[in-house]
C-alpha cells in the first residue's frame, strides 16, 4: 500500500514537472528562433533608414519612432491619472460602496478587449473630438486601456507600506497629503515603478487599440507633431507578415526582432526594479 | 517661512478631492466606453432587422449581418483555448508553488511573465511561420490557418493569467492545512489532490474566467492565424476549418467601411456585445473573488 502511494505521486509529479518544462520549453525555442532568423538584418541601417521599395527594403525607422511616441503619450496620460487613482484607493478611499463600484469598474476596464478599446477611441476621440487619427488620439486610447494596470499596482505598492509609517508622519503633525507626498509614496515608488514599465510594455505592443485611432500603413516620414498619424512596430509588423505579398523573410523577423526587443527590455527593466529593491527594503 | 495652517487646510482639501476625482474617473471611464459603443452601434438596431442579425451568415457586402458564425467563432476558440490551457496552467502553479525547489521557481516566474509580455502581433506572427506549417503537416488540412491554430496560440497566451491567479489561489491556502494533512501521513500528492486543490478552487474559477475574459477578446493572434472566414462552425472538422471571431471581424473590417455606413454600425454593435460579455464574466470573476475574501481565505485586490 505505501509502495503504491509513492508511485501515484511520482507518476503525479512527473507529469506536472513535464506540464512547468512543456510551457517554458517553446518561448525559449520561439525567441532563440526569431532572434536567430533577425539577427542579420538587424543593422544600423535597418533601424535608422525610411522603408523603401514597397517597405521589401531599407529600414523601419517611421514604425520605430511612432511607437516611442505613442509609449510617451501614453506615459503622459496614463500615469498622472493611474497613480493619483491608486492612492485615492489605498489612502483615502473609505470602505463603501462607491469604493466598491470603483474597485468593479478597474476590474472591468482591465477585461475590455483591446480591439473595443480601439472603437472607443475611433468614436470618442478620433471622431467626436475631431483629432482624427493622430498620436493624440492613439495615446489617449492607450493610456486608458493602461490605466487599470496602473491604479493597482500603485495601489498595492502603497499598501505594501507600513501603516507605523502614517502612523509616525501624523504624530510629527504632518497632515494626510504631506504624508503621503514626502513618506508613503516615496517608499512606494519602486512598486509603482515596476506597475507603470509593465503597463507601458504591454500598450507598446498593442495593435488593435492602435488600428483605427492613429496607426498608417505606409508613412515614410516622421511626425512633426502629436495631431499626425504615424507608423507603429506591432502595426507594421502586422502589414508586413500578412498584407504585403513577397515580402523578404528576414526583414519579417528582423522587426519581430525589434518589437521584442522593445518591449523585453521594458519587462527585464521592471523585474530588475522589483528584485533590486525588495533586497534594499529595511521593512 | 512656514505655511499658515489656515492655508494648508485649504491645500488638503484641494487635494483630497482632485485625487477623489481621479478615483471616481475609473468609473466614468467604464460609463463613458459603453456610451460610446451605444452612440455608434445604436443605429445599427433600426437600419438591419434583428431576424438578419440573428441570422447564420455574414456577407456585409450584400447587407447580410448574421452575427452567429462570428459569435460562435469566437466560442468556438476561446473554449478549445481553456480547454489546453487550463490543465497545463494549472499543473504549473502547482509546480511552482507546492513541488519546485527554489531555483527552479526564480527562473519560471520571470519567464511566465515574458510570455504575459510578448506582443499578440509577434505571436500571432510565429502563428503563421511556425504553427501553422505544423497543423497542416499533422492534420492534411487544406490550409494551416484553422480555428485550431487559433485555439493552440490562444491557449499559450492564456496560461500567464491561469498560472499567476492559480497560483495566488494555492498560495492563500493556509499552510496549516497541509500540516494536518501531512500529519494524517498524506503523500505530498494525496495533500495536493486531496487538500490544496478543493481548498484552493473559488481562487481557480476565478482564474478560468479571467483567461476566458483574454481569450475571447484577444484580436491579432486570431486575426492573423484563425483562416478569417465568417463561416458556421459546425460538424466535427469545425477545428480543422478557418474561423472568424468577433474580435477578428472588427480588427478586419473597421478599417474599410465608411463613417456612419450600416456596416460601420454593426461593427460597433459586435464590439457592444464584446463589452458586455467581458464584463459580465470580470463581473462573475470579480464577485467570486469578493465572496473568498470574505470567507477569509484570498489575498486577491487585497
Amino acid at each position: 500500500m505505501k509502495v503504491r502511494r509513492y508511485t501515484t505521486q511520482k507518476v503525479a509529479f512527473a507529469i506536472i514537472t513535464a506540464a512547468a518544462v512543456g510551457v517554458v520549453i517553446p518561448l525559449v525555442l520561439v525567441l532563440a528562433y526569431i532572434v536567430v532568423q533577425g539577427i542579420g538584418v538587424v543593422k544600423w541601417e535597418f533601424i535608422s533608414a525610411m522603408p523603401r521599395g514597397g517597405m521589401r527594403e531599407g529600414g523601419i525607422l517611421p514604425a520605430l519612432v511612432g511607437t516611442i511616441w505613442l509609449t510617451i503619450g501614453t506615459a503622459v496620460t496614463s500615469i498622472p491619472l493611474g497613480v493619483g487613482g491608486g492612492i485615492y484607493l489605498s489612502e483615502y478611499a473609505p470602505d463603501n460602496s462607491l469604493t466598491r463600484t470603483i474597485r468593479m469598474a478597474i476590474i472591468n476596464l482591465a477585461g475590455v478587449p483591446s480591439v473595443v478599446y480601439g472603437l472607443f477611441g475611433l468614436g470618442l476621440f478620433v471622431i467626436f473630438l475631431r483629432f482624427g487619427m493622430s498620436i493624440i488620439a492613439g495615446s489617449l486610447t492607450l493610456g486608458i486601456m493602461t490605466l487599470p494596470v496602473i491604479i493597482s499596482t500603485t495601489e498595492q505598492a502603497l499598501r505594501g507600506v507600513p501603516q507605523s509609517f502614517r502612523v509616525v508622519n501624523a504624530s510629527l503633525g504632518g497632515t494626510t497629503w504631506q504624508g503621503i507626498r514626502r513618506v508613503t509614496l516615496r517608499q512606494a515608488i519602486p512598486g509603482i515603478m515596476t506597475g507603470i514599465i509593465l503597463g507601458l510594455e504591454r500598450a507598446a505592443g498593442e495593435t488593435a487599440p492602435i488600428l483605427f485611432t492613429v496607426a498608417a500603413f505606409f508613412l515614410p516620414r516622421l511626425p512633426h507633431s502629436v495631431f499626425d498619424q504615424t507608423m507603429a512596430l506591432p502595426y507594421h509588423l502586422f502589414v508586413i507578415s500578412t498584407q504585403v505579398p513577397g515580402m523578404p523573410i528576414q526583414i519579417q523577423y528582423g522587426t519581430a526582432l525589434v518589437l521584442l526587443v522593445f518591449v523585453l527590455t521594458m519587462n527585464v527593466l521592471a523585474t530588475l526594479i522589483r528584485r533590486y529593491y525588495r533586497r534594499r527594503r529595511q521593512w | 517661512m512656514p505655511r499658515k495652517a489656515k492655508d494648508l487646510d485649504w491645500r488638503e482639501f484641494f487635494i483630497e478631492q482632485l485625487i477623489r476625482l481621479m478615483g471616481v474617473s475609473a468609473v466614468a471611464l467604464v460609463l463613458l466606453i459603453f456610451l460610446f459603443l451605444v452612440r455608434e452601434g445604436v443605429p445599427a438596431l433600426f437600419e438591419v432587422p434583428l431576424s438578419n442579425l440573428l441570422g447564420q451568415r455574414w456577407y456585409p457586402t450584400f447587407d447580410i449581418y448574421g452575427l452567429l458564425p462570428l459569435i460562435l467563432g469566437s466560442l468556438l476558440v476561446t473554449i478549445g483555448a481553456i480547454a489546453l490551457s487550463l490543465p497545463l496552467g494549472l499543473a504549473t502553479a502547482v509546480f511552482i508553488r507546492e513541488i519546485a525547489p527554489d531555483w527552479v521557481r526564480e527562473v519560471l516566474k520571470p519567464s511566465i511573465e515574458i510570455i504575459a509580455g510578448i506582443p499578440s502581433v509577434v505571436i500571432g506572427f510565429i502563428g503563421i511561420q511556425l504553427v501553422s506549417p505544423l497543423v497542416r503537416q499533422f492534420s492534411g488540412a487544406p490550409t494551416g490557418l484553422t480555428a485550431l491554430t487559433g485555439v493552440l496560440l490562444l491557449a499559450y497566451m492564456a496560461l500567464p493569467t491561469i498560472i499567476s491567479i492559480a497560483e495566488d489561489a494555492l498560495d492563500a491556502v493556509p499552510e496549516s492545512y497541509r500540516h494536518a494533512a501531512y500529519a494524517l501521513s498524506a503523500t505530498q500528492w494525496q495533500t495536493i489532490w486531496r487538500v490544496v486543490l478543493p481548498a484552493a478552487r473559488p481562487g481557480i474559477i476565478t482564474a478560468v474566467m479571467l483567461g476566458v475574459g483574454r481569450a475571447i477578446g484577444e484580436t491579432m493572434t486570431v486575426m492573423m492565424v484563425a483562416g478569417n472566414a465568417a463561416r458556421m462552425p459546425l460538424g466535427w472538422d469545425a477545428f480543422l476549418r478557418p474561423v472568424r471571431t468577433m474580435t477578428a471581424t472588427i480588427a478586419a473590417e473597421m478599417g474599410e467601411v465608411a463613417r456612419g455606413s450600416t456596416h460601420y454600425h454593426v461593427l460597433f454593435v459586435v464590439g457592444l456585445a464584446l463589452f458586455l460579455l467581458t464584463f459580465v464574466i470580470n463581473l462573475a470573476a470579480a464577485l467570486s473573488i469578493f465572496r473568498e475574501r470574505r470567507g477569509g481565505g484570498g489575498r486577491f485586490l487585497a
